[in-house]
């Protein structure tokens, strides 16, 4: 599944870069989107990550945790995180202050298969901090100059509050991105959809289920039904990819923790082919 | 150069140093706590000469033979990954001062070591670790440190224990590569194997004799008696495809009756490679040292997602344990994890036995 | 300097081993005193202020009707209350008295047991009231006490590692008491936390830090009665510190039921 090298800027297993929070900002509650600069200017210049990589971002004391890239400035090489607060890592990266440091590895992982994709119809589906990695994916589609046949975004959230980067869809839309919504509870002024993503599939237009690329990354229940109603609707098991989620400690296949059956999530992952995962995933506990 | 020489039994304290005067610590068997370990030794007086071990499921005891004998046992409690994958290290340190962190990462530059004893089915678990911590796409430095730093003097298996089966897995009961020196223990000395210019260089000094063809014929005899002996067996057939084709098999729940989860196979395997590194703060958190320590699949913090352990029973990390080592490995590495050395069967604290637990599995259910 | 963390610590049925874990971390308990004021320590000093505290430490069990009181009024002046040993986690040694008749025990232990208000039962104090973490151990670790104290005053989440002793037996190079010696060891049934002591000096472990997450009990003393070792030698193992753990006490009862239908089968 790689498709190029995007290396992390150490070759070194444990070796870290000190980066500083410049920018942060509320998406929705316990969710915000930090922008992180490298200490080092020289070290910023040379990382480049692929859409749907990850970096281990390291708060002494605390630990580290793998957060997906949601978007690189190519310029700056300053990089975006958008964080679900939930452990103490990432506890610990919503009290740091404007200005204050931290401890980057990476990127790490395969990333989002995003060559060859003259003439498809990408479809992006996100359910809750999954649509996270996939901001980055509509980020390079929007600098990529490729012409696309379409590219349809469907967003799920648990109620209207909850939609991911709701401030941006507006934005999309106007580069041509066809952006649906649904939600599991509405609330009060909410005209939208209401019930679980997977049903958005049934609704959009497919005019060649073949050209179609379906890239979803949210809980794997959803994922699992997106690919069930992907399948339905014609498009071939391996041109839909899911991004996984394990434990990972080392993010460079020493420490055994990540494994799903014969992959390594962090080195042969995160984002599989539906047809690679699809029986493992049947199994439960594996 | 003579690929095969000999010294006499009164010779080998010459050998040993030779091992020091070459500047390596020399790590050999020793005994300790009731078995036999691997530790420093300064002569081979520190070595477990006129001694045994008898091994069954769940059960080591240590036997004085009252022979002259120096390897006249099986694996004990130790493997080498305790030198090259040190259970306890010392990764970074963060110092924080007015201005942020500075990260400061531990290069451990290898200790030289000269490695005395170590069995064919051992040598096949260092290149099994070479190709986890060396040949992927990441390289641990550590690990190729200690490992370019050390010597390896192996030694054939004489006398295997009942838990050995090597033969299966097919990495012993004779060294063929992936050593400097191997020794064969003879009636009256040893036949000696150079396997490497490092150990031509290193016994050219001694001056022993090339081995006569008697002595490379009763060496020979001491590898096919010590084939002979191993009874234990393992078909591995297919074995890849006949686990992962039974991966909702009842028999998995009749391990977990019986499993304590206790993570001693794990830690005694010499190919387990799993770790996790964690956080030591002083109290002002103000220098953190991170540190990486042995890990395992059989505890249950060890797949936690989100609070939950993915494996969340013993049933599915016993699962998880014997598909790696015997099947997903071979996607993984392109081979086993197993070398047949049987320590997981004898250091297991209620006895289970992979070769059965693997024999039932690959029935079909009833 | 940020405000320091109020700290009581607080003793109810118990022999003060836990508080003197505290005690013995002599070479950082004056950098821990920058950083935590000690308002209730009796053990430590007679300078005893009042709540609120910001954290709590509670060692000893429940055995008294005073100390269910008092159990109460120090919850509701307590921000963070974490239980320190068997005896506050699991009920202690004292707990043996647990379904025994406790009036029988006073008469004969006291000459006048009409003076003594104890409970007939000794209970953990996550029976009473709500507590935000429990660390196990007879004594408790003086590492994983800093540690809970270190991770109060820089807002983590408690926890503690949640393998085995033998983890801990085969990183320091302890060679198996249980399968080299056939010494009945309760190590891959306990959480470590220890150091594997007792397996350090050649003993097998007592199970003083209690039952690992989802341990397997008869596994273990199945194997151990295929060996050869009778019911009524293993139930000595789990009616100790932690008899009240709700795994060693079914583990022990149903050893007990066996050891009575062997008595029987015998005669």
């Amino acid at each position: 599944m790689n498709q190029g090298t995007s290396v992390p800027t150490s070759n070194s297993a444990w070796k870290l870069h000190e980066i500083r929070l410049i920018s942060r900002k509320m998406e929705i509650p316990i969710v915000e989107t930090f922008e992180f600069e490298f200490v080092d200017s020289a070290v910023g210049q040379q990382y480049v990550a692929r859409a749907g990589q990850f970096n281990m971002l390291y708060i002494p004391g605390y630990g580290e945790a793998a957060i997906s890239t949601s978007g690189v400035s190519q310029n700056t090489g300053n990089i975006e995180h958008t964080i679900r607060q939930a452990g103490n890592v990432t506890n610990a990266i919503f009290r740091l202050e404007l200005g204050q440091t931290l401890g980057c590895r990476g990127p790490y992982g395969n990333g989002w298969p995003l060559r060859d994709l003259e003439g498809k119809h990408l479809i992006l589906i996100g359910g809750g901090i999954g649509m996270a990695p996939l901001r980055s994916v509509i980020e390079s589609l929007k600098q990529s100059g490729c012409s696309f046949l379409k590219v349809t975004i469907l967003i799920g959230g648990r109620s209207p509050e909850a939609l991911l980067y709701s401030a941006e869809y507006d934005q999309w839309r106007s580069s041509g991105f066809e952006v649906l919504t649904t939600v599991d509870h509405s609330t009060t002024g909410w005209q939208g959809n209401i019930g679980v993503v997977p049903s958005l599939l049934d609704h959009i237009e497919l005019s060649d289920p073949n050209a179609a690329i379906v890239m979803c990354c949210g809980p794997e229940v959803m994922m699992n039904y997106c690919a069930l109603a992907a399948i339905e609707r014609g498009i071939p098991e391996d041109q839909i990819f899911f991004s996984l989620e394990r434990h990972m400690n080392c993010a460079i296949g020493h420490c055994g923790r990540c494994q799903l059956g014969s992959y390594f999530l962090c080195t042969n992952g995160p984002v599989f082919r539906y047809n690679q995962v699809k029986e493992l995933m049947k199994i439960p506990e594996l | 150069m003579n690929d095969f020489q000999y010294f006499r039994m009164d010779q080998f304290p010459d050998f040993l140093r030779q091992l020091m005067h070459s500047g390596y610590r020399v790590i050999a068997p020793t005994i300790d706590q009731e078995a036999i370990v691997y530790a420093e030794i300064q002569s081979i007086d520190d070595m477990p000469r006129g001694y045994t071990d008898e091994q069954k499921p769940g059960y080591y005891r240590l036997q004085h033979t009252g022979n002259q004998r120096f390897f006249d046992y099986a694996v004990g409690p130790h493997s080498w990954k305790r030198y090259l994958f040190p259970p306890l290290q010392l990764i970074s340190t963060s110092i924080k001062s007015q201005d942020g962190w500075t990260f400061e990462e531990h290069v451990d530059e290898g200790e030289s070591y000269a490695f005395l004893g170590v069995r064919a089915c051992e040598l096949a678990a260092m290149r099994i670790q070479d190709r986890v911590f060396l040949e992927g796409a990441y390289v641990d430095k550590n690990y190729q440190n200690r490992r370019k730093a050390s010597f390896i003097v192996a030694v054939n298996c004489a006398v295997p224990s009942a838990n050995c089966f090597c033969t299966s897995m097919n990495t012993g009961p004779k060294c063929k590569s992936g050593f400097d020196i191997a020794l064969t223990e003879l009636s009256d000395g040893f036949l000696m194997e150079i396997g490497s210019s490092l150990g031509n260089e290193m016994v050219t000094p001694l001056g022993f004799p090339t081995a006569t063809e008697e002595q490379l014929s009763e060496s020979e005899s001491v590898s096919d008696h010590a084939t002979e002996q191993i009874k234990k067996t393992m078909d591995t057939t297919d074995l890849r495809n006949r686990l992962i084709g039974q991966l909702e098999h009842s028999h998995w729940q009749d391990v977990a009756n019986r499993c304590l989860s206790c993570t001693n196979c794990t830690m005694v395997c010499p190919t387990c490679f799993c770790s996790h590194v964690e956080e030591v703060p002083d109290l002002n958190q103000e220098r953190v040292d991170r540190r990486k320590s042995w890990d395992s699949c059989f505890n249950p913090g060890f797949s936690k997602l989100h609070g939950t352990p993915v494996r969340n029973d013993t049933r599915s990390r016993y699962r998880q344990w014997l598909t790696h080592k015997l099947a997903t490995w071979h996607d993984q590495f392109g081979e086993s994890g197993c070398v047949g050395c049987g320590r997981c069967i004898t250091w297991c604290p209620v006895g289970i036995d992979l070769t059965v637990e693997v024999a039932a599995l690959c029935e079909e259910e009833p | 300097m940020p405000e320091k963390l109020r700290l009581g610590i607080f003793k109810f049925a118990s022999c003060d081993g836990c508080q003197l874990s505290l005690l013995n971390a002599e070479e950082e308990l004056l950098e821990l005193a920058e950083l935590v004021e000690f308002a209730h320590f009796p053990e430590a000093s007679s300078r005893i202020e009042s709540g609120p505290y910001d954290l709590v430490l509670i060692e000893g069990s429940i055995s008294t009707p005073e100390d269910l009181d008092r159990i109460q009024q120090i919850r509701r002046q307590t921000d963070t209350l974490v239980t320190i040993g068997a005896c506050a986690t699991a009920g202690g040694i004292q707990a043996l008295r647990n379904g025994a008749n406790h009036d029988e025990f006073m008469k004969l232990v006291y000459p006048h047991p009409e003076y003594v208000q104890s409970l007939a039962t000794s209970t953990p104090i996550s029976n009473h009231v709500s507590v935000d973490f429990e660390l196990r151990g007879c004594p408790v670790d003086t590492g994983q006490l800093l540690q809970i104290i270190s991770d109060k005053l820089h807002h983590r989440k408690f926890s503690v590692p949640d393998h085995s002793v033998c983890r801990d037996c085969k990183l320091q190079n302890i060679v198996c008491v249980s399968v080299a010696r056939g010494i009945p060891c309760l190590g891959p049934l306990t959480q470590a936390g220890c150091g594997a002591i007792c397996p350090r000096f050649h003993r097998g472990c007592y199970g003083c830090f209690g039952p690992c997450h989802q341990t397997n009990t008869d596994g273990l003393t199945d194997w151990l009665i295929k060996d050869g070792h009778s019911s009524s030698q293993l139930i000595p193992l789990f009616l100790n510190v932690n008899a009240e753990a709700p795994e060693f006490a079914r583990t022990a009862a149903q050893l007990i039921r066996q050891d009575s239908a062997e008595g029987e089968s015998d005669e």
